[in-house]
């Protein structure tokens, strides 16, 4: 794929050595289909990455493409029709704590527990914690996401913004092997959207959580990922896998940052020659 | 357009002095919060219609097919002090319970039953539609036939009231809960009955409630309808066989007490225990609004 980026400069940090670092997530050949009642429909097909340690990985495209698809079968609601998914090397049967998905939806927090409760509730059923560790490990994460004085608050009484803040506390409070997000921030006002950004790249950097992030904005995917994957629409395939850890919030102005995302741009609505 | 008007206008900045926050806030006077309490303004209602009574009973001026609110008054503090009216409600609210809650076990069996397989579901529809058009009053005889008079008949047909219309009402919310919440929740690890009690109840709770309250009204009306069918049945009988006895001897302001009583009941649980209910739960967490 480096062959395609005109971009590609020397200093450029490479993420791994080929094929040296084991992927903590690996797709392999997957293609996926949903179920109607007349027909099977085409998802996705045979759709390869590996997702490193560490790594923000970027899946984008057009609506169409099956990138939602693909992370509900990441986190175990979807069979593959083929190919397989394997998570540290074990192949993946069902939802589990180990890949947690921040939903788009404000209504994934459980609306009669409090702020506190929702972050406790899956420490305790999943990870077998009392209910003081839980509380303890609660308060903590939401110390770091800002949002201590509102513990004992409903989900009802939150904005957007803060509910999508409390989900992405509610999944970092477990450590999950890799963190899935379904367009966490898309619902959200574009101020609090640019807020929410900054925010989830520092909690990234300061926890090293290696999180599969979907989106369909070039520039949301510039700036949260290091690792884009272009998926092409009905069905989705790979047209691309491309290194952006060198674009941030910072360089969006930047010519290198402009120019590849009418690169990602191009890939993604010209048609392949 | 004039272009220029544009450029000669200057940037604008303000100041912001700091604010007296008390000035912000500002106590409502005392007649409107009391008109905000439900309460209250349910008891007004409640006053108005006892004074409609009064005046109708007063102007028919025949105690024998119409007492008034107040002849209707002393007759239930009498019924109440000499004992008879007491005996009557335990007697009645005992078999209702009995008959209340077997209904809503069975209602949560049958549909979280549903939940699992496609084939629990076809039952739960199947029986639903059966059995809940047939009017209690039609499996009355049938009752006697099996459990003779007494207790066991009334808990059956009770039963019956509750069961389809709850279970119709639970399943409804079940299937109302978000894919989101559901799918949030099997990600965090629930599953099975776990799945059910921490994550599908209480997001259903408001068509949960919904049904309580529905399953509660048919339940009181059976048993009251059936009392009058079943005579004395278990220990000298409830309310229904007060109110049939009553009449049978002409005591009209009796039959009016025991009326009453069904009513205050009625209201009582609607306004108190499933009133509580909710603004303890559904509404505390925002999924009702307070209406």
């Amino acid at each position: 794929m480096g062959v395609l980026n005109p971009l590609a400069a020397p200093d450029f940090e490479k993420p791994s050595v080929n094929g040296k670092a084991r992927p903590r997530l690996a797709v392999d050949g997957v293609t996926l289909d949903y179920v109607t009642r007349e027909r099977r429909v085409r998802a996705t097909q045979a759709v390869s990455f590996d997702v490193l340690p560490a790594d923000r990985f970027v899946l984008l495209g057009p609506s169409g493409c099956g990138k939602s698809t693909l992370l509900k079968a990441i986190a175990g609601f979807i069979c593959p029709t083929a190919g397989a998914i394997r998570l540290d090397g074990m192949t993946i049967r069902g939802p589990s704590p180990d890949r947690l998905v921040v939903f788009q939806d404000f209504d994934q927090l459980m609306p009669w527990k409090s702020v506190r409760q929702n972050i406790g509730f899956p420490l305790r059923i999943a990870r077998g914690l009392d209910r003081r560790a839980a509380e303890d490990r609660a308060n903590e994460v939401l110390e770091t996401v800002g949002l201590s004085n509102f513990a004992d608050a409903y989900p009802h009484t939150l904005s957007g913004g803060m509910k999508q803040r409390v989900a992405i506390a509610r999944a970092l409070a477990m450590e999950p092997k890799i963190l899935l997000m379904d367009e966490p921030f898309a619902a959200l006002d574009a101020l609090t959207r640019r807020k929410m950004q900054e925010e989830l790249l520092a909690l990234c950097e300061q926890t090293a959580s290696t999180l599969l992030f979907v989106t369909h904005s070039i520039e949301e995917a510039q700036i949260v990922g290091n690792r884009v994957l272009l998926l092409s629409p009905h069905p989705g395939r790979v047209r691309a896998e491309l290194d952006c850890g060198t674009d941030s919030l910072n360089s969006l102005g930047s010519p290198t940052t402009q120019q590849r995302g009418q690169h990602i741009h191009r890939l993604l609505f010209e048609a392949p020659t | 357009m004039n272009q220029s008007s544009f450029r000669t206008r200057e940037d604008r900045y303000v100041d912001l002095a700091p604010i007296d926050n008390r000035s912000l806030v500002q106590t409502r006077p005392f007649r409107q919060r009391l008109w905000d309490i439900t309460l209250f303004r349910k008891g007004v209602i409640l006053l108005v219609l006892a004074l409609i009574w009064e005046a109708l009973a007063r102007y028919q001026n025949n105690p024998l097919m119409l007492p008034g609110a107040l002849e209707t008054a002393d007759a239930l503090l009498a019924g109440t002090l000499d004992g008879t009216l007491p005996v009557k409600v335990a007697n009645s609210i005992s078999v209702l319970i009995k008959g209340y809650a077997l209904g809503v076990i069975g209602a949560l069996a049958l549909t979280t039953g549903a939940l699992s397989t496609r084939l629990g579901r076809d039952l739960l529809g199947t029986l639903t539609s059966m059995f809940s058009p047939l009017p209690a009053i039609a499996l009355f005889p049938v009752a006697l036939l099996w459990f003779g008079l007494g207790e066991g008949s009334l808990i059956f047909v009770l039963v019956h009231s509750v069961l389809w219309a709850m279970a119709v009402n639970i399943h409804a919310g079940f299937q109302g809960v978000s894919e989101t919440l559901r799918m949030a929740g099997r990600n965090y690890g629930l599953r099975g009955i776990r799945y059910v009690i921490h994550l599908l109840i209480p997001a259903a709770l408001s068509s949960i409630l919904a049904g309580l309250k529905i399953g509660w009204a048919f339940a009181w009306r059976t048993l009251i309808a059936a009392e009058l069918v079943f005579g004395a049945s278990s220990g000298g009988g409830g309310l229904g066989w007060y109110i049939f006895q009553n009449r049978n001897e002409l005591y009209t302001d009796n039959v009016f007490a025991g009326l009453v009583v069904v009513i205050l009941i009625g209201l009582l649980v609607e306004n108190l225990v499933f009133e509580s209910l909710e603004r303890l739960t559904v509404r505390r967490w925002g999924m009702q609004n307070s209406g």
